[in-house]
């Protein structure tokens, strides 16, 4: 006899054919389980390759800041991507990896200029023309001694902190 | 047991022993030597590398002009870049520092080094152009409508895998160019973060980040970005490329062979008669194994087609352009050296820092916006070429260059428009600037939104939409759109080749830059 598995339930027979043969459960449940089992796995695979490990040197560094830095002009420590300022009202550090692509800026006179797509940042930072999204951030400065000072690039501060002269 | 028989089993062992060279070769090549017509079919038939062709192939797929050759060029330059790269193998060390000493060391004292490491760079080169012309030949001859959508498709991932491959070959040698267009790209990755800071949400969601540490193994270019980039170079993409070459090539022959048109038969006339036919008493019809194969066959009311046999045909014009590619290659390496600039410094960035050619273009856009010129365009770009093929239905046209309506004049018409929209928004912003010089204070979110990137990409979406209308055609306005990327990729690459200097300015020609 053959039953067409729609039927409503009260009409049917023990005898008759179930909606979905307990076979056809048992098969699809046991795919999905596996397909369920595999995708876990896949996730945990898939966590190896992010970075676990991260080489992490040092960020903080000591600089001595020569006497004669005039006011306005960058002192740039060799091998840092930091440029250190001295003004009327103490001693800053602004971050010379271009907020764009992350390129070096250049110090010049009236400000830093990136090589790599044009961008210009004010000698605050500040973005003045090109495809920069941010302000060069601030980075903080501790006062050790005279003149000397230690700057965390790993840090960032709000726009004028300073350390004290 | 007697010796009569021992006798006659040692006998047999002989003959055996004799036969065995025989026999051999028979296990091998099932189908005997491929001296007839019906040999060779079996031969083809049998052969696991070759029967991916299908064992006879029409004529209008051996005339030159209907493939250029393109796609096998693709395949040759990667095969011979793959023979080279594992060559390049045996000196590289992938460490910074010692990585940019192997590579002089085979520049330099291996021999033959150079030489091998030349025609590695150049077919790489070869394989980034021919791929991108094999894309504009299936466009423009309409080869990408059913049954071939998905192919289509394929074809997108083998051009990003492609483009993937020579990038992540570019950090290898460890010098200057090498490190700063790594460092550019890498934070192209991080672009999608100039939204998520705009939007101050990056603490608790940050896609861009993970991508970059992802791509980088750390938060710089370093030990761990060389070790990622060689394991990608070498070994995950080409086996990605392999699976999706071979997908590519089987769908060709499952598709029918290559696009052509339904007249093509008439319009080629009687084949040679040198050539043997395939049915000797032409039936009306043909037909699949019913309910595996899906669809009507090609075959349904028309009538067997006038084929020729794929070997020796097909295989001598397709050995024929491995060669050519080959010496192509070989030319290039002995004409021109691959670059080595000094020692990657991370404290001082190239100036001009430029990326390989084929990225100079989005290099342009990425200077108006990071996340829209570096990932969003590209991603639009890409999305929009794979939606082609399921958007234009049509039949008029199929295998034939500039087919459809609007032809080769729209096509024409497109490329000037694309090359005025083009260079117009190009020379408005070389010369005005943008958004953030007029009103510094303008938020980022806005300029992303709205650059000369942007711009364009909507202007060459609004034409190509006007075309659909003027022409009610979809595929009058698909030629509209593909001849605007195609104008408009080149022209920013022009640009970004040739007229940008240092801090990327403008300059009408390399020697007017500023000497230092």
């Amino acid at each position: 006899m053959i039953t067409n598995p729609k039927d409503s339930a009260a009409a049917r027979s023990r005898l008759d054919p179930e909606p979905i043969p307990r076979r056809d459960f048992l098969g699809l449940a046991a795919v999905w389980a596996a397909a369920t089992a595999a995708l876990f796995a896949l996730g945990g695979i898939l966590r190896l390759p992010k970075a676990a490990v991260l080489p992490s040197p040092s960020k903080k560094f000591r600089v001595v800041l020569p006497e004669t830095l005039p006011e306005g002009e960058a002192f740039l420590p060799p091998r840092r991507s930091v440029a250190l300022f001295r003004d009327a009202e103490g001693v800053f550090a602004v971050s010379t990896i271009c907020t764009h692509l992350g390129c070096i800026v250049k110090a010049e006179a009236d400000g830093f200029h990136c090589p790599c797509h044009g961008s210009a940042f004010a000698k605050d930072g500040a973005v003045l023309r090109g495809p920069a999204p941010k302000a060069l951030p601030w980075l903080a400065v501790t006062r050790e001694g005279s003149g000397i000072y230690v700057v965390d690039e790993g840090k960032t501060v709000p726009l004028g902190t300073r350390a004290e002269a | 047991m007697s010796a009569d028989e021992r006798a006659h089993g040692m006998n047999r062992f002989l003959e055996n022993l004799r036969a065995a060279p025989r026999l051999f070769r028979e296990t091998v090549f099932r189908s005997g030597r491929p001296e007839t017509d019906r040999a060779r079919s079996s031969f083809v038939f049998g052969s696991v590398f070759l029967h991916l062709h299908s064992v006879r192939v029409h004529r209008w797929s051996l005339r030159w002009t209907t493939t250029l050759g393109l796609g096998i060029v693709t395949l040759s330059a990667f095969v011979i870049a793959s023979i080279t790269g594992v060559l390049l193998m045996f000196y590289y060390k992938p460490y910074p520092d010692v990585a940019y000493e192997t590579i002089k060391d085979i520049h330099f004292v291996v021999p033959t080094g150079r030489f091998i490491r030349n025609i590695h760079r150049w077919s790489a080169h070869v394989m980034v152009v021919s791929v991108l012309l094999h894309m504009a030949r299936v466009f423009y001859t309409a080869a990408y409508r059913a049954p071939r959508e998905f192919n289509w498709v394929i074809g997108m991932l083998l051009l990003a895998t492609t483009l993937g491959l020579s990038f992540t070959g570019y950090l290898l040698p460890w010098d200057q160019l090498a490190y700063w267009a790594i460092t550019i790209g890498a934070n192209i990755a991080s672009s999608p973060r100039e939204i998520t800071d705009a939007l101050g949400i990056t603490r608790f969601f940050d896609p861009g980040g993970l991508q970059k540490l992802l791509l980088l193994g750390s938060e710089e270019v370093g030990a761990e970005s060389l070790i990622r980039f060689y394991l990608l170079h070498v070994m995950v993409l080409p086996i990605v490329l392999l699976a999706l070459l071979s997908v590519h090539f089987w769908r060709i022959r499952k598709d029918g062979g290559l696009a052509r048109p339904d007249d093509a038969d008439t319009k080629l006339g009687p084949p040679d008669r040198s050539t043997y036919p395939v049915f000797t008493e032409a039936p009306e019809k043909t037909y699949h194994l019913a309910a595996i194969v899906r669809g009507k066959s090609p075959h349904v009311g028309r009538g067997p087609e006038k084929t020729l046999p794929s070997m020796p045909h097909l295989f001598t014009a397709e050995v024929g352009v491995l060669l050519l590619t080959a010496a192509l290659c070989i030319l290039l390496a002995i004409v021109a050296d691959a670059p080595l600039k000094e020692l990657a410094n991370p404290a001082v960035p190239e100036n001009p820092a430029k990326a390989p050619w084929y990225f100079l273009g989005l290099q342009e856009l990425v200077s108006h916006s990071a996340f829209m010129g570096g990932i969003g365009i590209p991603m639009i770009v890409i999305l929009g070429l794979s939606l082609i093929p399921y958007l234009d239905r049509e039949t008029a046209g199929t295998g034939v260059w500039f087919g459809g309506p609007g032809g080769a004049g729209l096509a024409g018409f497109s490329a000037l428009f694309a090359l005025a929209a083009t260079i117009g928004i190009e020379a408005l912003v070389i010369r005005f600037g943008w958004l953030r010089q007029w009103w510094p204070e303008c938020p980022q979110l806005l300029i992303t939104l709205v650059n000369p990137g942007t711009i364009l990409t909507v202007v060459y979406a609004l034409y190509s939409i006007g075309l659909v209308r003027r022409y009610d055609s979809t595929r009058a306005g698909a030629l509209g759109l593909f001849t605007c990327f195609a104008i408009g990729f080149i022209v920013l690459t022009v640009i970004g080749v040739h007229f940008r200097g240092p801090n990327w300015d403008f300059y009408w020609s390399p020697s007017d830059w500023p000497r230092h």
